[in-house]
């Protein structure tokens, strides 16, 4: 009954100076299914996929293409054999419009001139049998995230691909758009189109693919069928032990507000209207706050305005009872204010620095490791940088003395996350400190953000996932188009009436 | 916890292949200044190399080479100034091209102090680092608080400080020609002490204390930013000035900061050649003197370290100063410039050398690694291809 094979990659074995990236894994991907890649950040999923676009080749293992044997090596080839890509990243350009970009290298043309009417047909029979829906002309820069992918997707499509990969393709989607996107996977995958689809999360694989690989550290663990796992099992695959979802944190005890924030709002960089508008609201002691919201709602301006890196524009910003609205960032730190910014390579780290000198960026001038006379106390350095090290488990190559830009993004933020928390605080402002994680590191610093609140301090948690959202905030506050437009209860509330806050198709009784 | 360091192979070493690119820049410099040679006069070609290159030993007597020495030196200290003008803004993330124009301010305030003041010889030092610096804090502000790009607002200023320098010294120029009064006459007081070091150079007057100078504020540059904390503020806003501004470094005061103390030794280090009397200036020149921008080769080809200006400095020196013995009957005048700046052109390949090794270098451990694995594959399987 089971599918032939659309493409084998047979005992794909492929070496980098002092590591094997891929190790004896083979991946077998049958015509029509939907299969999906798991494994965590470094698990060699991404070499894997190099391999099959040509970009490395394996010094053993072959691939085969409907059973024949293929030669893959350069793009180019994966190209002509109909494997398309859509990147966690879209390449597209966003000046051009959406047809434009679905045409492009492959524009039909006669004499050179161009000739789009032939590729808007095609483009809009296409999005139609599959339930696509873009709008050729628009272009892509006006266009929503989901369109955009949908884009990409026609992309391979208009280039009669057979076998598609998407590359963590839900990381940047609302609930809703996931939803479309599972559906819009089922309807290719009935067509006959063969899916590949790199993620961890575990929820979409289970809810949307026939069968799973495993990677771990370049091995390939096992193959499963959906039908017959669980979560758990995929989860136990993936890190190699137990996983546990559920963030174990007993009731919250909010104590006196450490940060009050009223009417704040702050002018965005990108248009005319403000990105944070007449926002107001308290973080106490000892409870986890969230901010929920899709990505570019006002979040990133409101933790700016908080932490000081662009002035507000109006509104006030109490600090434990000190007006600080437009204090310096230097001070606001001084007076216990941690952040995780969302962006670890463009404000948490000096990438070119090492693991130590990242360590005491926030501290460098205390009187522990600076003399009177300007000097660094290196000795001190080197100490305070070991012990962060242990007791935060950094794994790196060369201990403190590592170029932190060639740790792994796990540990770089895990490096973030040692320094802020180890410094002496009362806010936590961490914005998304997850992000690209894996599970492993996901609920380490999950477990690290309820012991800090645990512990009395005031944690302001903004964050894109709602399954983060949901299992670590003691409230929840919903921002859409910079305000906020609810403040829920984790306990009493669903992932699905997030989701409408989020859209902005629901607001707080009361307000406007 | 393992403390102990790997030890890193000499060839990995960032030190080690700095060097190396940076040899490597300077033959393949040589080497096409020497085909411009033969395509101009195959003739003469191998002389004029050989003579650029010997520079003070084309002279037969240990005597006279040592004193031609000194005079390589004497020019050599303010191009040391001048490239660790340019390296420390660089640490701090500025493109100092600046550093002409701050030389040339440097100038004009020593000899203005030394000739219509009649100021002693550190009076006229500390005023050419004032000038300097003020210059280069006008760059830095102009970047800090309008945010206008330091190249620019540099390049304008070095023009506008070259004319105002020429006629703030024309008052101070011999009434027949267009140079300044010669220092030693007209106030001996502002010469640069010697310290006895010109009888080293078998009496060559122009040795002073600038050379010595010059090497100890490379040593302390190095360690301001590799020891101190203003150092690692600077540094960390180069490479990542978000990063800086995020953990409350005051950025913009550090802007002007690294620009004023740039400014200061491009400063010093006019006012270190100008002081010795080496040189007078001459009002009527319309061209911005070569030295700062010379200071941006040397620095880069001394691979950005305070210790490695000192070498190149002297390096780009002496086949500039070497130039000048080329035989000027069968080459043009123009002939040593050329050279000169070929090499000091090609000086900026270093980065891309020290690039094309380490690649280089990876992949031949990427095949190493493989053949290894193969070979133990081999030994397993019984090598079955023979």
């Amino acid at each position: 009954m089971d599918k032939p094979y659309a493409i084998e990659m047979l005992n794909i074995t492929k070496r980098f100076p002092g590591i094997i990236a891929n190790d004896n894994i083979t991946l077998q991907l049958r015509q029509g299914e939907i299969h999906a890649l798991l494994g965590e950040n470094g698990a060699g999923k991404s070499t894997l996929m190099s391999v099959l676009f040509g970009l490395y080749q394996p010094e053993e293992g072959i691939i085969k293409k409907d059973g024949k044997q293929v030669n893959i090596k350069d793009p180019n080839d994966a190209n002509a054999l109909g494997i398309g890509m859509v990147h966690q990243h879209f390449k597209l350009v966003e000046c051009f419009t959406v047809l434009d970009n679905i045409i492009m290298g492959v524009e039909p043309c006669k004499f050179g001139f161009l000739r789009k009417d032939e590729a808007r047909k095609k483009v809009l029979e296409l999005s139609e049998k599959y339930g696509l829906m873009v709008d050729p002309d628009a272009l892509v820069e006006d266009i929503t995230v989901g369109m955009q992918q949908r884009t990409e997707i026609l992309k391979m499509l208009y280039r009669d691909n057979e076998i598609l990969i998407f590359d963590e393709p839900t990381a940047v989607l609302t609930p809703q758009e996931i939803d479309e996107l599972m559906q819009i996977m089922k309807g290719l995958a009935k067509e006959g189109k063969s899916i590949l689809f790199i993620s961890h999360k575990l929820n979409e694989i289970m809810s949307v693919a026939d069968r799973c690989t495993v990677l771990r550290k370049g091995k390939c663990i096992g193959t499963v069928n959906i039908a017959d796992t669980s979560k758990e099992e995929l989860s136990r695959m993936m890190v190699g032990r137990d996983v546990e979802f559920t963030v174990h944190k007993d009731i919250a005890k909010p104590g006196e507000p450490v940060l009050h924030v009223e009417n704040l709002s702050v002018a965005s960089k990108l248009h005319k209207n403000d990105a944070v508008r007449n926002v107001s609201f308290d973080v106490h002691e000892g409870e986890i706050v969230c901010i929920a919201g899709i990505d570019g709602n006002g979040q990133t301006e409101l933790v700016y305005g908080l932490t000081g890196l662009e002035p507000v524009k109006s509104g006030k910003v109490m600090f434990k009872g000190k007006d600080i609205t437009n204090a310096p960032i230097r001070q606001r730190s001084i007076m216990g204010m941690s952040h995780i910014p969302e962006d670890r390579h463009k404000h948490g780290l000096v990438l070119d620095y090492s693991l130590e000198d990242n360590l005491v960026l926030q501290r460098y001038f205390e009187p522990e490791f600076v003399n009177k006379a300007g000097f660094l106390k290196r000795n001190a350095i080197r100490q305070y940088g070991c012990r962060l090290i242990q007791q935060f488990d950094i794994r790196s190559g060369q201990g403190s003395v590592t170029s932190v830009r060639s740790m792994s993004g796990g540990n770089q933020q895990k490096a973030i996350i040692a320094r802020e928390m180890d410094k002496d605080t009362s806010l936590l402002v961490a914005v998304q400190p997850t992000r690209g994680l894996d599970v492993g590191a996901i609920e380490y610093i999950h477990r690290q953000i309820v012991a800090q609140r645990d512990k009395g301090k005031a944690v302001l948690l903004v964050s894109l996932e709602l399954d983060e959202v949901m299992a670590l905030s003691d409230r929840i506050l919903v921002m859409y188009e910079g305000e906020i437009v609810g403040e829920l209860d984790p306990k009493k509330t669903t992932v699905e009436e997030l989701g409408l806050y989020m859209a902005g198709a629901k607001r707080k009784e009361g307000k406007k | 916890m393992n403390r102990e360091k790997e030890r890193t192979p000499l060839i990995r070493r960032s030190g080690f292949q700095s060097l190396v690119a940076s040899l490597l820049c300077i033959i393949i410099g040589l080497l096409i200044g020497y085909i411009v040679l033969l395509m101009i006069n195959p003739s003469g070609a191998g002389n004029a190399i050989s003579t650029i290159i010997e520079n003070f030993f084309t002279y037969k007597k240990p005597k006279t080479q040592l004193k031609y020495f000194g005079s390589t030196l004497v020019k050599t200290a303010p191009l040391i100034m001048c490239s660790l003008s340019v390296l420390f803004a660089y640490k701090a993330g500025l493109f100092n091209i600046g550093v002409a124009g701050q030389y040339v301010v440097g100038a004009g305030a020593s000899l203005y102090f030394a000739l219509a003041f009649g100021m002693p010889w550190y009076v006229c030092l500390i005023a050419a680092i004032l000038a300097g610096a003020l210059l280069g804090a006008i760059s830095g502000l102009l970047k800090a608080v309008c945010n206008v790009n330091e190249v620019i607002s540099c390049i304008m200023l070095n023009w506008i400080s070259l004319y105002l320098v020429n006629i703030l010294l024309s008052q101070v120029k011999e009434p027949t020609s267009p140079y300044t009064f010669v220092l030693s006459s007209a106030n001996p007081d502002a010469v640069l002490p010697s310290m006895g070091l010109s009888s080293l150079f078998s009496k060559n007057q122009y040795v002073t204390i600038a050379i010595p100078l010059a090497v100890i504020v490379a040593i302390l540059i190095w360690i301001l930013l590799e020891k101190t904390k203003l150092g690692y503020e600077l540094k960390a806003t180069g490479f990542n000035k978000n990063a800086a501004k995020y953990c409350g470094m005051k950025e913009k005061k550090n802007l002007v900061l690294t620009m004023a103390i740039a400014g200061g030794l491009s400063g010093m280090g006019a006012a270190l050649l100008f002081l010795t009397g080496f040189e007078q200036w001459s009002c009527t020149q319309s061209a911005i003197p070569a030295t700062g921008f010379n200071g941006i080769a040397a620095a880069f080809l001394g691979g950005l370290n305070p210790i490695g200006a000192i070498f190149s400095s002297y390096f780009i020196q002496h086949i500039t100063v070497g130039g000048a013995y080329v035989d000027k009957t069968m080459y043009s005048a123009q002939i040593s410039d050329l050279i000169s700046s070929l090499i000091i052109y090609l000086c900026g390949f270093v980065f891309f050398f020290k690039y094309a090794l380490n690649k280089r270098l990876d992949q031949r451990a990427e095949k190493k690694a493989a053949l290894k694995a193969e070979n133990a594959a081999d030994t397993e399987e019984g090598g079955e291809d023979k």
